[in-house]
């Protein structure tokens, strides 16, 4: 299969469901003539114009809460948030307006946009530009959070993303958009709440997002040799979350490290951690680890902003905390 | 009113240190010695130079992602600059904050921002307290044109408005938010116009004619500081380079070389060079020494952020309460 990298699927994505549905257009900051600063929407502009691909000014909130207002009227609008950083800005409109609106008015009315953005820290842009928040959004009801790890699944997630009648949230990962992988040229969904097994092992069950994935595989590789297999799950969807596939693998390794770049207070791995505790507290051998960042700000120094990504060397740590229970 | 000799060496002199400064970074980049992001402000340097000169120590200003000119020109030194650039522990925010947030509370700055338009509301309660406090300090907020279009800006004037405060908003009009040019992001020529809607007064200026722009922020600062209210000073000017330093061939994927050329050949410094020189307030010697001393306090910043430093492993943790 050809490969494409990460923000070109993304971008075949777009371009796929705009030519199938007059109804989807994009909105946001530098999209068009520049191609949004990742490049992610190069070309859409001269390919639909600028009715579709729509340049906003810098107003967040503005446009964000345009988008829940045209996505009510029958449109299925796309808008790109710059930053993760930066849906602080518009907060209101993805908290009491974009996700709310549907459950308020008895599901009369229904809001199916997507908030795209990116989150991850690494190229140096400080506390305001590297944050890594998307567990936010999991911890609001009525949005759906998407979390893809490969140019496959973005490409296929984002249609499922584009077609679904509710606001999701689709957050990409700034290290990602340039990996490379295979991307089938036609259009296909992937389905939310499916997580899909990345690697199957018997003794330690890593959960992993994003960036996450790829370094929890490369540390996969490291151990099996040293005889310790892990079996890695990608939930893909954080909101709905595949409790199934997370809780079989489990109960079947009785040991549990959740890998995410967010923070680990009050981040996503609580919540998996939660679940296991509530519903296969019986299977575990050892106590659940959680990967992430550490309570700080994001630093700019290059030194400290290494140490603050989780990578590898977080993951072989956690796996070799669990080495006395194995 | 005419300047003095003084005062006008004193704005040459800071919009060359402005210049160079800016210089070094990109060459700095360009050689991958520092990290992460810059976004320069070559071909801006009268706007900053022609605010902070109107400026006393105790006065606030908060600045924006390009913000490197308006905090040399409020007074901070550049060695420490270089070293938040370099992402050193001497670094004015010990290597946490980089291009982006350089501050210094004690000179005034409040800090450059990385969220467009997250200055302003921050500049209006510099100048609620200063009222509160019953102290006469002003504070000068800059942000962009296209930062002017987030609502902070129409909140923040109101609330300044309403209470009268002593703050100063300085609109930079450099004629693009990165790509999008002004007119794609609003419809109006002036955005002092906007001034109207929350009944300030609303000037626009030439921003790189320094002198002009040292005077009509006279008149703004005079106005807060005399308890009269807030003032919208738009200056219209361009950045010479891309919108950072990754920005392909200086921003030509949405402007034109003839356009980027118009408007270098209106550079601030060489317009005020000619005043200076025409009216013979200073010889071409006394200008070149000013480029080269100002040359060698750039060479002694950039060893002393080369030679500091970068923080500790437990650095990290720290700062993060009071
Ligand atoms: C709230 C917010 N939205 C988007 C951005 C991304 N961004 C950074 S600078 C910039 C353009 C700012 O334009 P302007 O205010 O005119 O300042 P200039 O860069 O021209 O100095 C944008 C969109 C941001 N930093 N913050």
């Amino acid at each position: 299969m050809r490969e494409l990298t990460y923000a070109q699927a993304i971008n075949e994505a777009l371009l796929q469901n705009m030519e199938r549905d007059e109804r989807v257009f994009l909105m946001g900051e530098d999209i068009g003539k520049y191609g949004g600063i990742f490049q992610v929407t190069a070309g859409l502009l001269d390919r639909f114009g600028p009715q579709r691909v729509m340049d906003t000014p810098i107003s967040e909130a503005g446009f964000v809460g345009a988008a829940v207002g045209a996505a009510m009227t029958g449109m299925r609008p796309v808008v790109e948030i710059m930053f993760i950083d930066f849906t602080t800005v518009c907060m209101d409109m993805i908290v009491n307006q974009m996700a709310k609106i549907h459950y308020m008015f008895g599901g009369r009315g229904k809001v199916p946009m997507v908030l795209r953005t990116n989150i991850g820290a690494g190229r140096g842009a400080a506390a305001q530009h590297s944050q890594s928040f998307h567990a936010f959004f999991v911890h609001i009801p009525g949005l759906m959070v998407v979390t893809p790890s490969s140019p496959y699944d973005a490409k296929g997630l984002l249609t499922t993303a584009i077609q679904d009648d509710n606001p999701v949230i689709f957050v990409e990962h700034k290290k990602l958009y340039a990996t490379k992988g295979p991307v089938p040229e036609e259009f296909y969904t992937i389905p939310f709440g499916r997580a899909e097994l990345k690697r199957k092992g018997r003794h330690i069950t890593v959960v992993a997002t994003h960036e996450m994935v790829n370094r929890t595989l490369r540390v996969a590789e490291e151990l099996a040799r040293q005889g310790v297999e892990l079996e890695v799950i990608d939930p893909r969807t954080l909101r709905p979350l595949d409790q199934e596939t997370i809780l079989d693998s489990v109960k079947k390794t009785g040991r549990l490290i959740v890998a995410d770049e967010g923070p680990v207070t009050c981040g996503i791995h609580a919540e998996i951690a939660a679940l296991v505790a509530e519903q296969a507290v019986e299977y575990l051998q050892a106590p659940i680890l959680r990967v992430g960042s550490p309570d700080t700000p994001v630093p700019f120094s290059p030194p400290l902003e290494q140490i603050y990504i989780p990578d590898e060397e977080d993951i072989r740590d956690a796996v070799e905390r669990l080495r006395a229970y194995l | 009113m005419e300047l003095s000799r003084e005062q006008l060496l004193f704005l040459y002199t800071t919009m060359v240190k402005i210049r160079l400064f800016e210089e070094r970074i990109q060459d700095l980049y360009a050689r991958g010695v520092v990290p992460g992001l810059a976004h320069l402000y070559v071909g801006q340097e009268a706007v900053a130079a022609g605010v902070c000169a109107q400026l006393e120590p105790r006065d606030y200003i908060t600045s924006t992602h390009r913000g490197h000119g308006h905090v040399i020109a409020k007074g901070a030194q550049l060695k420490y600059m270089m070293a938040e650039l370099f992402g050193k522990k001497t670094g004015y925010c010990k290597g946490k904050g980089g291009s982006m947030h350089i501050a210094d509370v004690e000179i005034g700055v409040l800090g450059a921002n990385g969220i467009a338009g997250g200055g302003i509301p921050i500049a209006v309660g510099a100048a609620l307290s200063s009222k509160m406090r019953g102290t006469d300090q002003v504070t000068v907020c800059f942000f962009g044109d296209g930062s002017s279009n987030n609502g902070v800006f129409h909140e923040g004037l109101n609330l300044a408005s309403v209470n009268r405060l002593p703050v100063v908003f300085v609109c930079e009009n450099n004629l693009y938010g990165i790509s999008v040019s002004q007119k794609q992001h609003q419809l109006i020529e002036d955005i002092s116009v906007r001034s109207i809607a929350y009944s300030m007064p609303g000037v626009t200026v030439d921003g790189n004619d320094v002198v002009a722009v040292f005077q009509e922020a006279g008149k703004a600062i005079r106005r807060a500081r005399a308890g009269e209210g807030p003032t919208l000073l738009e200056c219209k000017t361009y950045r010479w380079r891309g919108h950072h330093e990754g920005d392909p061939n200086q921003g030509r994927r949405y402007r034109s070389m003839e356009e980027v050329q118009q408007w270098m050949e209106r550079c601030p410094i060489k317009r005020l060079e000619q005043t200076l020189l025409g009216k013979r307030i200073a010889t071409r010697k006394r200008l070149q020494e000013i480029w080269e001393s100002t040359r060698g306090e750039i060479d002694s910043a950039v060893q002393y952020a080369q030679e500091s430093p970068f923080p500790q492993p437990q650095d990290l943790y720290e700062d993060v309460y009071s």
